[in-house]
């Protein structure tokens, strides 16, 4: 999420579900939360019977629609234009929330003078190397920052921007001191910039784009933006319908700027709730299943020229004091990068790692290349894997250009796969008799039949107890990867090559239980961190760079601060925000940054908004939430010139991991397409691009080969949208769900969603078996004809859109084509997710 | 004991069947079919042997209606209603049943002995409502049993437990229907002229136990304006039956004293 990370500092939802009950109006886009997040959308009810304003902006009537004051149907891929039609109507009507702004964020600097952007090039951004495919972000740097942070800033690692942790913004207390005009008026400073580069996105650029007819996007512009200043506010909420684009990263970042320009971020019922797939996804990037970073979004380090690389993007990771120079900044909490990264080596190789071996930093492996899931799969399928690992993914089904996959996998030596059933992966090779790949099925234990923590989509570390044994041989994943790692082991130490010394190296010592399953609250306790004596640590504020502490991710330090005391466990919830229940990350702040919630001086903006406040009397920070900044730094603290760390932040700088403190509505450096959203068309579009002359995402990855084609621009055999989702009655790739009898029944069958005018058109009645082609593949299903899909004008001509559900496959009790065949291996430039949210088709009976 | 009901609020229902899945986990109810229907998102279609909730899904313009090329403006309705067995005051099934396998429960619900019921089917049709409905291949009866084991261990039925957005609510009858009445108030209030209360108290059911907050009319979500209790026509029959009684009394009276005479 470094749509977030980079705007704000770090890369999670900025609130809470139960804190949208305080929300006065509430902005879903680019997801259905009723039908994907049914039980956090009881406080959307909840919200709405008390007043405030639910709007859904959707391709489809969804279950979400149907429950909310507006819906706004608009063209998959085209949220760009909305969401910054909505800063533009901000802008150009002096409605931002002034005071806000210019205390919060980063509106005032100026952006060097050589900066050119869309309005200029064509909707391109300056620094673009056609050599490389790529920009170069030294021209979007700020002013009076000096070349050296400019380069430093412009790391590698995609995920690891989930934190925003590009640094080389110098802030006003930082180093290098960025030329500011606090009046806003000089023309290079953010402000202005933002106001020209959004100039364009109207409310009639809205309705040619998006298919919003221009009076409908001004009524919906005038309800959520009224939800602003000292006494409202508002949240939006999204998921991957953001997400999956060519220009996800970008999408959200829209919706971020939104938020900072209207002060809604830090303060009750305002913020982005970004709502994750499914049970720890969240948890999965904090302690990561990624490839480019480690646990609390540290980046991976890369292998060095000097050791062979021939990565032109990054001059490598020699050394421990190279990689902290590289990635620390002089102020905010990346300053004690060093305390994070030593204490995860010491977690990781014990008594092994020392001062005098950088504490075992040569054993980290290095980033070589793209190993994303693209990167792999593309690998895989030319023959250049030999074995693979599956646990709690059916990519068979569940990944884009899912044919692709399930050949690429009969390319490889073995397989192994874990799951609860016998899935499409594991049981590829059904289609594929000719295949030679050797699949190992073991059976895994459920989520009741383990113990363990789940991290939700709120940063909320949750435990749960296990219920009941797991029937036969089936085993949780910390069981295997435990019996693995004693296995590998147990082979390194007799052969104590070069090769295996970080194996060597690695401390694995976990306490079993009677079922040999590794016990669990030893692994939170390592998360946790402690002293080398084996105290629980209570928080990262007490993490060194000396090897005096070990910690496994030091974003979750003090979630188990004594031996006798696991806060994932607590029940005993207070409060709004539930305080008692679980433990939230970071040190139990429930909603992000919310010292933005009081006004620099520290009084609450209003009464009916008071989160966090400071009180002059205890000369300490309070309030309804756990305060996301310095206890007791007092408002008017001014920080030193050369100070550092924490102390290097102002008394009035909320966003404290960033090292000016500020929102930055501009992100100098940090992603890789542009210092602002742009909206471009997706990858596969009916329609061209009405905004610039660019059509698509420069940065963006198509991978076109012949097994992963796609459709010419405009293409007339493929003239519909096609987008793609999720029902309430299914999991993700089914294998949860077809396969039990009660979820099974609720959708038994793959279909399609088309409007009657579309159906009327291909001559096909609710019911028929239709096919819905793409480059890649085509696929039957059943035609659901509905007016909640509706055919909109796009610059004058009619587009239609096809809705598909992808929870079906060829194994459970229903099956049904699989959707993702359909979709292309195509990389998004920030964290190169796939864009299966918006491409073409054409449909016909069957 | 107090008697309990259901208060289902359609207007605070977002169609997930977490009612139909936690009803069906807990009482074991299997599976009845794979159908699509392609009757917008509902696949159940209805209650029977083996739907004890079903979540009907309103859609308007209904689905596979077509129309001209000419793009619409007007948002569609969707309304989603979850229905149940209405454990009716006068309660035709257990009325019809000639066995005594349904009975009345200290909660006020209607429950259906598994082990007393023969199969004989007359609960079927005196049902004013279609809930009940008879097991293909076992024969026997079945339909919600208003979680009666769960109530009798101070519990929620599964459904109002599971319902994530409190648009089943569970609680005395008492209770629920003064808010079921303060919630058409405040949805008149707020501009939903709509809104009606469903509870069937006017007619012969005589009240139900599970009440209905719906928007438009509920013969859209399968809940009869006027539900008859079959046995109300007994009634007739009994008065006609004595006076034809009375009548051949006074005949043979008259008779026995003619020829007495």
């Amino acid at each position: 999420m470094p749509g977030l990370g980079t705007t704000f500092g770090r890369g999670g939802a900025t609130t809470a579900q139960q804190d949208l009950v305080n929300a006065d109006a509430i902005l879903i886009v680019g997801s259905s939360m009723a039908e994907a997040h049914p039980v956090g959308f009881r406080w959307v009810v909840r919200a709405r019977e008390q007043g405030a304003t639910v709007i859904h902006v959707d391709p489809r009537f969804t279950r979400t629609s149907a429950m909310a004051d507006v819906w706004v149907p608009l063209r998959a891929g085209s949220d760009i234009v909305f969401l910054g039609g909505l800063i533009n109507y901000v802008l150009s009507n002096g409605l931002e929330f002034r005071e806000f702004v210019e205390a919060y964020t980063n509106a005032s600097v100026l952006i060097d003078e050589r900066y050119q952007g869309p309005e200029d090039l064509g909707g391109m951004f300056s620094g673009w190397d056609a050599a490389s495919q790529s920009y170069d972000p030294a021209t979007w740097a700020y002013e009076g920052q000096d070349a050296r942070m400019s380069e430093a800033g412009h790391i590698r690692g995609a995920h690891a921007r989930e934190q925003g942790d590009a640094k080389a913004t110098p802030g006003p207390e930082g180093p290098g001191h960025p030329h500011r005009d606090p009046t806003l008026m000089h023309p290079r400073c953010v402000f202005q910039h933002l106001k020209r580069h959004f100039a364009r996105y109207t409310p009639q650029m809205v309705e040619r784009a998006c298919g919003i007819p221009a009076g409908d996007f001004v009524d919906v512009a005038t309800r959520y933006v009224s939800a602003s200043g000292p006494d409202r506010t508002g949240t939006i909420c999204y998921a991957v319908g953001l997400t999956q684009h060519s220009t996800g990263v970008q999408i959200v970042r829209a919706a971020a700027i939104l938020q900072l320009l209207l002060g809604n971020i830090g303060r009750p019922g305002g913020g982005i709730l970004a709502l994750r797939g499914h049970a720890s996804i969240q948890g999965s990037t904090d302690i990561p299943t990624l490839y480019d970073i480690l646990p609390g979004y540290l980046p991976m380090p890369v292998l060095s020229e000097a050791s062979g690389s021939s990565n032109r993007e990054s001059p490598g990771d020699d050394s421990l004091a190279s990689y902290v120079a590289r990635y620390r900044t002089q102020c905010g909490w990346w300053a004690y990068v060093d305390r994070y990264l030593v204490s995860l080596l010491k977690a990781f190789y014990g008594d092994s790692a020392t001062a005098a071996n950088d504490f075992g930093f040569g054993w980290i492996p290095r980033l070589t290349g793209n190993h994303s899931y693209m990167g792999y799969w593309l690998e895989m399928a030319d023959g250049g894997l030999e074995g693979l690992f599956v646990m709690g993914q059916n990519p068979a089904v569940g990944g884009p250009n899912a044919a692709l996959e399930r050949k690429a996998m009969g390319t490889l030596t073995w397989m192994v796969v874990r799951d609860l059933v016998l899935t499409e992966t594991a049981a590829f090779w059904e289609e594929q008799p000719e295949s030679d790949t050797e699949v190992f099925f073991f059976p895994a234990a459920g989520h009741a039949e383990k113990g363990g923590c789940f991290t939700n989509t709120q940063r909320l570390l949750q435990w749960h107890e296990k219920a009941v044994d797991p029937p036969g041989d089936a085993r949780s994943e910390a069981w295997f990867v435990h019996a693995l790692a004693k296995r590998l082991k147990a082979r390194a130490a007799a052969d104590v090559s070069a090769a295996n010394a970080a194996l060597n190296a690695l401390d694995w010592q976990y306490p079993e239980d009677a079922h040999g399953e590794p016990v669990i609250e030893e692994v939170l306790a390592e998360i946790n961190g402690t002293t080398l004596d084996g105290s629980h640590l209570t928080g990262f504020a007490e993490l060194a760079a000396d090897g005096s502490t070990r910690c496994g991710c030091w974003i979750y330090s003090g979630v188990f601060p004594s031996r006798d005391r696991n806060r994932a466990r607590e029940r005993t919830a207070t409060g709004t925000y539930g305080h008692g229940w679980g433990w939230a990350w970071p040190a139990d702040r429930r909603i992000l940054y919310n010292r933005a919630s009081a006004r620099p001086d520290g009084r609450p903006w209003s009464d009916r908004k008071a989160l966090v406040w400071w009180d002059a009397a205890a000369r300490e920070w309070t309030g309804a939430d756990t305060p996301d900044f310095n206890r007791t730094k007092p408002p008017d603290y001014v920080a030193p010139r050369d100070a550092e760390g924490d102390a290097g932040l102002g008394g009035a700088h909320p966003f404290v991991m960033h090292d000016d403190g500020l929102g930055w509505l501009w992100v100098p450096s940090g992603l890789k397409d542009g210092p602002l959203p742009a909206h471009y068309e997706p990858l596969e579009s009916p329609v061209g691009n009405v905004v610039y002359a660019q059509e698509t995402n420069p940065a963006a990855r198509m991978h076109e080969r012949p097994d992963n084609a796609y459709a010419r621009p405009h293409d007339s055999n493929y003239p519909h949208v096609l987008t793609t989702y999720r029902l309430t009655e299914h999991h993700t790739a089914g294998g949860m769900s077809r396969t039990l009898s009660h979820l099974a029944e609720l959708q038994p069958e793959l279909f399609c969603e088309i409007s009657p005018e579309l159906a009327g058109a291909n001559g096909i009645a609710n019911g028929d078996h239709v096919r819905v082609i793409t480059p890649r593949s085509g696929i039957r299903a059943r035609a659901l004809v509905t007016s909640r899909m509706r055919p909109l004008v796009i610059d004058g001509r009619v587009v239609h859109q096809v809705g598909l559900p992808y929870h079906w496959g060829t194994h459970g009790l229903v099956t049904g084509d699989i959707v993702n065949d359909l979709i292309p291996m195509s990389e998004e430039p920030n964290v190169r997710i796939m864009e299966s949210k918006a491409l073409v088709c054409r449909i016909e009976p069957a | 004991m107090k008697t309990t009901a259901f208060l289902t609020d359609s207007t605070l229902c977002i169609g997930c069947k977490a009612c139909e899945v936690a009803c069906k986990e807990w009482n074991d109810v299997p599976a009845d079919g794979y159908g699509w229907s392609g009757h917008s998102y509902d696949n159940t279609m209805a209650l029977g042997h083996a739907t004890w909730r079903h979540v009907k899904f309103v859609e308007s313009p209904c689905s596979g209606q077509t129309s001209n090329q000419q793009p619409t403006t007007s948002n569609p309705d969707w309304q989603f209603s979850s229905d149940v067995c209405k454990h009716c005051a006068h309660a035709g099934c257990l009325e019809g049943c000639p066995t005594g396998a349904i009975v009345r429960t200290e909660f006020g619900g209607v429950f259906v002995q598994e082990d007393v019921c023969n199969g004989c089917g007359y609960c079927v049709v005196t049902c004013p409502f279609g809930v009940i409905d008879r097991r293909p291949g076992d024969g026997r009866a079945f339909k919600c049993t208003f979680c009666y084991d769960r109530q009798k261990a101070g519990l929620k039925p599964a459904c109002a437990t599971a319902c994530p957005t409190e648009s089943i609510l569970f609680g005395t009858l008492d209770e629920m229907q003064a808010k079921a009445a303060a919630r058409v108030d405040t949805l008149h209030a707020r501009g939903v002229s709509d809104a009606v209360l469903y509870d069937a108290a006017n007619s012969s059911v005589g009240g139900i136990h599970a009440l209905f907050v719906l928007r438009g009319d509920p013969e859209d979500f399968n809940l009869p304006a006027n539900p008859v209790v079959p046995t109300v026509h007994l009634r007739a029959g009994w008065t006609s039956a004595a006076v034809a009684s009375a009548g051949m009394i006074g005949g043979v009276i008259a008779a026995l004293r003619y020829f007495g005479g």
